[in-house]
């Protein structure tokens, strides 16, 4: 192997790649907290059986689930221009993983919701507590703590999908890479680099989601 | 028109049909290959001492970590680097690949450590040799109980196939990407690839998902 590394200019260029990694970051934050918003009335629509709401729900659902990140990415960045409607690449991206995390989270919810049985809702009645009551302190904590870890991975997954940014000419941590390695040829460096920075991203990620779910957590099974 | 965009027309079908049979042949030899190191990094991680399967374990972390098209340029560039360039198709197996892996070792080191050690006890006092224990219980029940989560990560994986195409190969999407730049009808030929993806993934997802209720009963 004749292949002399220049570390120097990615060196140089590591503002422009954490600024990269910072509009990853964002774009997939944002991408849960709005998924989470849709994720909440889909999970509701399919569940009760009012019609349209219903087959909305179940539509939404099932295409995110059953077609590729990159698929709804172009579809969002050229397909909607069909429309007349042109989205910026953020605009596109946000859009496609917001798409796809509401049609995952919301298998979540609905999965979680379920998950506990009609007997804990019965006693609750019994015991005298309200609706708001039995929802606040019986059915939800149980609930969230059910689908807190899918909902880390779904983070994680967001993550690792705002990469598909790069197709579409983004400025987060991929599309950064892209272009910078365009300027300067280091490739391979840009690339290393860039791994590097994902593996930390999504290992702080992990990390500090287990300590805030032992803290959040303490005491319960 | 001038002739520079062309709409889309039947002679397009072979070009698409060349793309689709592609995402068909990446992912089928990956979800094959990814399959068979599963099992085997699977029963290694069930089987080993702590050391072992924490070193396993981090190198599997590694490719679960980082994106799978960050993978892909990386090992591309890399092999182009090193002299010996290989084929878009072969690249794409070999990161595909591994990438399956790393999922199907969790997921069948599930499905071994499901096994209760009671049971293996029970078939080698039956006086089963260590590989006859291994081949008629713990295998059989192992592989068994982990189909439904194998078909999640298989179906993920043709969908994640789409991002062969950032090395040059002429997938399903790649293909429709061209077409899309010579006709200028992005809307239709983009919904005519959603609808295949659709009706090999949803089908798929549906059954394992029926299979997972039966096994749950």
């Amino acid at each position: 192997m004749n292949y002399e590394f220049h570390w120097n200019i990615v060196l140089q260029k590591m503002p422009e790649l954490l600024h990269g990694a910072f509009v990853t970051l964002h774009v997939s934050v944002l991408s849960m907290v709005l998924g989470i918003v849709i994720a909440v009335f889909l999970a509701i629509a399919k569940m009760n059986q009012v019609k349209p709401f219903n087959y909305v729900a179940i539509t939404w659902i099932e295409i995110a689930r059953n077609t590729p990140a990159l698929f709804q990415i172009y579809m969002a960045y050229f397909g909607l221009g069909a429309f007349g409607i042109h989205l910026s690449p953020y605009m596109a991206v946000l859009s496609a993983l917001v798409f796809i995390n509401a049609g995952y989270l919301a298998e979540t919810f609905r999965g979680g919701f379920q998950s506990i049985p009609d007997a804990q809702y019965n006693a609750s009645k019994s015991l005298g507590m309200t609706n708001v009551q039995t929802y606040r302190y019986i059915i939800l904590p149980q609930m969230f703590r059910r689908i807190y870890h899918p909902m880390t991975n779904q983070f994680v997954w967001a993550i690792l999908m705002s990469s598909l940014g790069i197709l579409v000419g983004m400025n987060e941590l991929s599309g950064e890479t892209q272009r910078l390695q365009s300027l300067s040829f280091r490739t391979l460096e840009f690339f290393i680099v860039t791994a590097v920075l994902y593996y930390i991203i999504t290992k702080f990620v992990l990390l500090s989601s287990a300590l805030i779910s032992k803290r959040l957590f303490r005491g319960e099974i | 028109m001038g002739g520079l965009f062309t709409p889309l027309s039947w002679n397009d079908a072979g070009f698409i049909l060349t793309g689709i049979w592609n995402t068909i042949l990446i992912s089928g030899v990956s979800i094959l290959i990814g399959t068979v190191l599963g099992v085997l990094i699977g029963f290694a991680r069930a089987e080993s001492n702590k050391t072992v399967n924490f070193l396993l374990g981090s190198v599997l972390d590694v490719l679960r970590s980082v994106p799978l098209i960050i993978q892909l340029i990386l090992f591309s560039t890399f092999m182009g680097v090193m002299g010996s360039p290989l084929p878009p198709f072969f690249a794409g197996t070999i990161v595909l690949s591994l990438y399956t892996m790393a999922f199907m070792g969790e997921v069948f080191r599930g499905g071994f450590e499901s096994v209760q050690n009671s049971m293996i006890v029970a078939a080698r006092s039956l006086g089963m040799t260590y590989w006859q224990a291994l081949r008629y219980v713990r295998f059989p029940i192992g592989l068994r109980s982990v189909f439904p989560a194998w078909l999640g990560v298989a179906l993920s994986v043709i969908k994640d196939s789409a991002l062969v195409s950032v090395i040059g190969y002429m997938e399903l999407l790649r293909t429709s990407e061209q077409l899309i730049s010579r006709t200028q009808q992005p809307l239709e030929i983009l919904i005519g690839v959603g609808i295949f993806y659709f009706i090999i993934s949803y089908p798929l997802s549906m059954y394992g998902r029926r299979v997972e209720r039966k096994n749950a009963l």
